[in-house]
């Protein structure tokens, strides 16, 4: 096995694999140095899975309005966090020209007891059951059913959702609780996917949302959406709609501008995001100090066998290409087990906490470029320490 | 001799140290030495052999005087033809210096590499190995050679690049009488086959029959055969 990759290095290098060699000499400090680069690399991965499922997961809620353009009360960070704002907004956006039809949604945070016991915190989202709201397909056909009474939809990928509830809900049951003094059948379900924020979503008429939230008024909606005429440029109808509200108390943006927005703000500004780009930075450290390590005892080790390389009449770009050799293997047999981790880890995570955690390819290869670059940064700091091999000081 | 000089010195003084530290260690040194010879450079621990090895061997730069190595001037010489000249020694070692992740063959073939890829480095590697009586040694890492396959995988890799100058200081004295003896009358049987200048440092008395000449040093000069 060894040998065959001796002779395939050597075939690449066009010389003996003098660094390769030097690493499986010793044995149990290439496998240390591989499992550190993988560990960093394991590190980076679940970060950047994280990030990438907030991220993720900030988005999947804007993708089911069925709106172009948001209008939230200009003190929204998200979807969920805006002051209510006044439902004459929604009017004023309907007669700009352009504008084919407008809706608004009430938004709330409620707990909910379920059967067994356990708590759920869930987004509730209040939609006028007469237009379309969301792009969800059991959504609009149960708009029919919500019109008529106090019945909602929960998400079934909501976190810590009762499993034997999920199954009787998804088998065509139903399941009446009470929150607020108010009683609410849940008839079915949806699925919009987890987050950062609550543990799900549910789904409810205006009039239902109303008597859950006393305190919230039907002239006091949290989103308006609004859909373009076909065909309209979106941008040009947001600055349209811009101009023809009152200034100061509202924001008008595309869902998709919404979105990123939100994003932005999300991972930048609150603790969870900037906890997740703090891990990423913290294992490229790890990763860059242990290969660095590896790299500069390998170095300081070999100094006599370097000076007597040097003594032969080997140059600086031999021992400079022996030492990026290391590096380049410690990157590649980092990253394979690594990612494998990383992918088990996801899948794990992902089961348990119904976050979107995905591998994807270009997250996996700008990790593998990134641990390649980072190693030949470490191999080239590490190769300072050659300037003390003095061939004079061999004899 | 109407050939120029394998190595040829004048008037090299050579001084350790700056300052109030300052100890010259070599005095006035000359010698010659033709293509072709084997010499063996003698003289009492501390007399300055290994330094006036280091200096003809490019390892060390010339402070004062003349040092002529194969035609070229060492004294002033850039770093570049340093690097190129030694590519044209060979040099062993007291200590075999051997690269312990090397196999015996890998450990030669880099005295061969220093000069490019070539297609048959492995039989060419492999035949010295032979020649020396290590054929069924080539796959063996140095720690499991003896003292002496080491010593002698060390002469096998200065050898295999057919140099113009060996350099050797002391190259037995980590072996028993009988494989330095050995290793001595393989250099001078390889040395006149290929015409190499060999010039060694050794305290082995049994050695002295098969130099051509013999130079003491005593306190840093050149006492005697220079
Ligand atoms: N790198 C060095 N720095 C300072 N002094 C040295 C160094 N190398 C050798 N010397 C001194 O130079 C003198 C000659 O040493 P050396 O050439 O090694 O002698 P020999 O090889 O004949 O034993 C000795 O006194 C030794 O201490
Ligand atoms: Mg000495």
């Amino acid at each position: 096995m060894t040998a065959a990759l001796t002779q395939i290095l050597a075939h690449l290098l066009g010389r003996l694999p003098i660094g390769w060699l030097q690493l499986i000499h010793k044995p149990g400090r290439f496998a240390a140095a591989v499992a550190g680069v993988a560990f960093a690399n394991l590190l980076v991965l679940m970060q950047l899975g994280f990030l990438g499922a907030l991220t993720g997961s900030i988005a999947l809620p804007y993708r089911a309005l069925e709106a172009d353009i948001l209008i939230q009360s200009s003190d929204a960070n998200t979807l969920q966090d805006g002051s209510p704002l006044p439902r004459a907004r929604m009017l004023e956006a309907l007669a700009v020209p352009g504008v084919a039809s407008a809706t608004t949604v009430h938004v709330g945070r409620l707990d909910w007891r379920q059967p067994n016991g356990s708590n759920v915190n869930l987004d509730v989202l209040g939609i006028n059951p007469g237009m379309p709201s969301l792009r969800l397909p059991e959504v609009e056909a149960a708009r029919p059913l919500l019109a008529v009474g106090s019945f909602a939809l929960v998400d079934r990928t909501t976190r810590g959702l009762d499993p034997v509830l999920r199954a009787r809900l998804e088998a065509g049951g139903t399941q009446r609780f009470e929150a607020n003094g108010h009683g609410v059948t849940v008839t079915g379900t949806f699925s919009i996917g987890g987050g950062f924020g609550a543990d799900g979503y549910l789904v409810v008429s205006d009039q239902t949302f109303l008597r859950l939230f006393r305190n919230r008024s039907p002239g006091a909606p949290n989103l308006v959406l609004l859909r373009a005429t076909p065909g309209e440029d979106i941008a040009a109808l947001v600055g349209r709609i811009h101009a023809a509200l009152p200034t100061g108390d509202v924001m008008v943006r595309s869902v998709m501008e919404a979105a990123a927005a939100d994003t932005t703000f999300q991972t930048t500004r609150r603790p969870v995001g900037i906890i997740f780009g703090f891990g990423v930075a913290i294992g490229v450290l790890v990763g860059g100090i242990i290969v660095y390590q590896v790299l500069s005892t390998d170095v300081a080790d070999h100094i006599r066998e370097y000076a007597t390389f040097k003594a032969m009449g080997y140059g600086r770009g031999t021992f400079l290409s022996i030492v990026l050799e290391e590096a380049m293997i410690l990157a590649l047999a980092g990253v394979v087990p690594g990612a494998l981790a990383a992918a088990a880890l996801y899948a794990g995570i992902s089961a348990i906490t119904g976050l979107p955690l995905a591998l994807e390819a270009p997250r996996l290869a700008s990790v593998f470029v990134g641990t390649v670059l980072l190693c030949l940064l470490s191999g080239t700091v590490a190769t300072r320490r050659l300037a003390r091999a003095d061939p004079a000081e061999l004899f | 001799m109407s050939a120029p000089p394998a190595i040829a010195v004048t008037r090299l003084n050579h001084a350790f140290g700056v300052g109030e530290a300052e100890r010259q260690v070599l005095f006035d040194v000359a010698l010659e030495i033709p293509r072709g010879a084997l010499v063996v450079l003698m003289g009492a621990s501390g007399s300055g052999k290994t330094t006036l090895l280091t200096l003809l061997g490019c390892l060390r730069e010339v402070q004062q005087g003349s040092v002529r190595v194969l035609g070229t001037e060492l004294n002033d010489a850039s770093e570049q033809v340093m690097v190129a000249l030694r590519r044209r020694f060979g040099f062993i070692f007291q200590a075999h210096n051997l690269h312990e992740s090397l196999t015996a063959l890998q450990n030669v073939r880099m005295g061969l590499d220093v000069h490019g890829p070539a297609p048959g480095a492995d039989d060419a590697a492999a035949h010295v190995l032979r020649l020396l009586g290590l054929g069924e040694r080539l796959d063996y890492k140095p720690r499991r050679l003896s003292g002496g396959q080491k010593q002698r995988v060390a002469v096998a890799r200065a050898l295999v690049g057919n140099p113009e100058v060996v350099f050797a200081d002391e190259p037995t004295a980590a072996l028993d009488k009988e494989s330095g003896f050995e290793v001595v009358a393989l250099l001078r049987r390889l040395a006149k086959q290929r015409g190499t200048t060999t010039l060694m440092v050794t305290h082995d008395t049994r050695i002295l029959d098969l130099a051509d000449r013999i130079i003491v040093m005593e306190d840093g000069r050149v006492k005697e055969g220079g």
